[in-house]
């Protein structure tokens, strides 16, 4: 098996702009990133770390500070030339100017088609694809401002799809979708980057998604810092939780997510299986109890959970209490 | 983006409908022609009658073809800035080339150029004067080349609009100036000039006029393409391959092209360049610069025959000015539209 060609390379890059004749950095030099055919990339990072501003820079949308980056294929880095390279999803809201979803994904075929924008069968078919591909046929002849956000997403998508490109970079894709919207919609970027060999790299706020669909990721500290590794390197080597290091919020590594309310409250000692256990045991947490599985005389209270196909419950007891309960709820007010 | 049958047969509808208005107003007038004997003038002139063949031949068609020329010129100009700037509210006017043209005409007219005008205005017209032309062309020139040279510079179409607005201003501002210090008499003279006039344009000055609303069309035809993608925004665009700032230098060319020439030969027309875009988009319920500007040409065409057939106050002599009726006539044209609509905030 070969080596996977490099569809983009930057060497020494750092980010930022000019405003008013003053330089200001974004990031400091970059390690060297590169990105490669099917694998998904996603680019992680606190607010303001200088994600939205590396996603452009690599795009090719700003002017890099320092540094290069190379796309194999093209010389200068014109716009009709990396039209044909990198398609993007950005943030930028789509006013309504009367396009339909079809037409505004059709638009997708700009760096193809001819001086008047005619679009021929091949055109057409990579249209019908990436329509078919993100699953929005029924909504073509909508007009675009009136989609949803999670429609909405799909549609920029499909237009990115249509545009053919090797590379796909999509700015915060997630933000503004509901919780399904955002996993199915990082389920579909994972399976277009087995299927169409495309390299996508996609900044995104959704640490635990990300780490469900990511080949790479690449995490930019607030400082301006990058690592780069696979998700679970960077859990088990504890990048991940110095770079959103805060009071309060811990990154629990067993359970991939991070938690808040770090302070050790009163013990509570809690026995019993499964997922009635597991969820008792976010339940205790927010209500600032400590969980501890063996027992000890220090323990303010002990739960014991009976699990019936039927029925649950819990059995309360310490602190003079004696009860069983039929639901989290109740138990928690009970320890109040 | 496909054109569909539908705006195909809409299309030619409209081209049946400018044929008709064009007849009418050709007929319209202090002398009422029948249509009969208007195809007579065009397809047999010797046995016409020689008066309305001088009448038509003379008057009626050049003035009816500088409303042609200008409702197409000021409708896909104003197609143009609202797409640039993203602006449901721009027009032609936007860029301050329009206030350009206006500051060279109060400068001839007010600074003393009284004498030669005033002879030029009683022989021609108020708008026929070549001086006055030649004037407004120059200084809506240099406010085009001023408006190019600032447009190269900026990163952002939103910088363009507040510069376009502000170079507006100044010229307006300098205009007043001239009219603060002058007599009233010669305040009325420019105040009758910007009160617009199809009917000044004929023989050589018509074909000038033609020639450079021609070019400017060409070039906005030509843009259609990239005016899709700007629909998008910049960033979508460029990403597109669309290199915007050049995308912006041919576009600004073209409007200016069009509403400075329109403006030095007709006088401020208002109105047409602002609603005929969205009657257009009404009408043919698409985005697509490709169907959009033909259907602006022939929107703002119809609507500009016809209010310069209003103009001439069916059954009386006077005749008012172009400028006043496009408003008076255009803007409930507009509303109504726009309520049937009802998805203002599709912008």
């Amino acid at each position: 098996m070969g080596i996977d060609p490099i569809l983009l390379r930057t060497s020494g890059l750092q980010t930022g702009y000019h405003s008013g004749g003053k330089r200001i950095v974004v990031s400091g030099e970059l390690p060297g990133l590169e990105l490669q055919p099917g694998r998904l990339v996603c680019l992680l990072g606190p607010n303001g770390s200088g994600k939205s501003t590396l996603l452009r820079t690599l795009a090719g949308l700003q002017p890099a500070l320092n540094g290069t980056i190379d796309v194999p294929g093209i010389e200068a880095h014109k716009p009709s030339e990396l039209a044909r390279k990198i398609s993007l999803v950005l943030t930028d809201r789509i006013r309504g100017n009367n396009l339909t979803v079809q037409s505004l994904i059709e638009l997708g075929r700009y760096p193809y088609t001819g001086w008047l924008g005619v679009l021929d069968e091949t055109d057409k078919a990579v249209v019908e694809w990436a329509i078919g591909a993100t699953g929005i046929g029924a909504l073509r002849d909508r007009k675009a401002h009136t989609l949803s956000d999670g429609e909405s997403q799909k549609m920029m998508l499909a237009r990115a799809l249509a545009q053919d490109t090797p590379i796909l970079m999509l700015d915060e894709p997630t933000a503004h979708l509901d919780l399904p919207s955002r996993i199915k919609l990082m389920r579909l970027l994972h399976r277009l980057a087995g299927q169409t060999r495309k390299a996508i790299l996609l900044s995104t706020h959704e640490l635990d998604l990300a780490l469900q669909v990511a080949d790479t990721v690449w995490l930019l500290e607030a400082g301006g810092r990058l690592h780069q590794g696979a998700p679970e390197d960077l859990v088990l080597n504890g990048v991940f939780e110095a770079a959103f290091a805060e009071e309060d919020i811990v990154f629990d590594k067993e359970a991939g997510v991070f938690v808040i309310h770090a302070a050790p409250g009163k013990p509570v000692l809690l026995t019993g299986g499964g997922i009635t256990f597991f969820w008792t045991q976010r339940a205790l947490r927010r209500a600032d109890f400590t969980v501890v599985t063996t027992p000890s005389p220090d323990v303010l209270y002990h739960i014991r959970i009976t699990d019936h196909p039927t029925r649950t419950s819990w059995l309360l007891e310490g602190e003079g209490v004696n009860r069983e309960y039929h639901s989290i709820a109740e138990l928690l007010q009970a320890m109040r | 983006m496909t054109e569909s049958p539908i705006q195909k047969i809409r299309l030619a509808g409209l081209l049946l409908l400018l044929l008709l208005v064009f007849l009418l107003d050709l007929s319209m007038g202090t002398v009422k022609i029948p249509v009969s004997e208007i195809v007579k003038v065009f397809f047999s002139p010797r046995t016409a009658n020689p008066t309305w063949h001088f009448i038509i031949a003379k008057i009626r068609l050049p003035k009816a073809c500088a409303a042609v020329l200008a409702g197409c010129g000021l409708s896909v100009g104003g197609l143009q800035m609202q797409t640039l700037f993203r602006n449901p509210l721009a027009d032609p006017a936007i860029l301050g080339i329009t206030s350009g043209a206006g500051l060279g005409v109060a400068a001839v007219m007010l600074t003393g150029g009284s004498m030669a005008t005033l002879f030029a205005i009683k022989e021609l017209g108020v708008s026929g004067s070549w001086l006055i032309i030649t004037a407004a062309c120059l200084s809506a020139g240099a406010v085009m080349l001023l408006v190019l040279a600032l447009s190269r510079q900026l990163k952002d179409n939103v910088l363009m609009l507040i510069i376009g607005i502000m170079i507006g201003s100044i010229t307006l501002a300098l205009t007043s100036v001239w009219q603060y210090f002058s007599d009233p008499e010669q305040v009325k003279e420019y105040l009758l000039w910007t009160f617009g006039s199809l009917g000044g344009v004929t023989g050589v000055q018509l074909s000038i006029l033609s020639g450079v609303v021609a070019a400017g069309l060409i070039v906005a035809f030509l843009s259609s393409k990239m005016l899709d993608a700007l629909l998008l925004g910049e960033h979508y665009a460029r990403s597109m391959g669309l290199t915007t700032r050049r995308a912006r230098v041919i576009i600004i060319c073209s409007t200016s092209l069009l509403a400075g020439s329109i403006t030095a030969f007709c006088g401020p027309i208002g109105f047409v360049g602002i609603a005929v875009p969205h009657i257009a988009r009404t009408i043919f319920n698409t985005a697509s610069h490709r169907i959009l500007i033909p259907a602006c040409c022939l929107i703002g065409t119809i609507l500009l025959l016809m209010c310069d057939i209003v103009a001439q106050l069916p059954g009386s002599q006077s005749v008012l000015p172009i400028n006043i009726i496009t408003s008076l006539v255009g803007s409930p044209v507009v509303i109504i539209l726009l309520l049937r609509r009802k998805n203002l905030n599709s912008w």
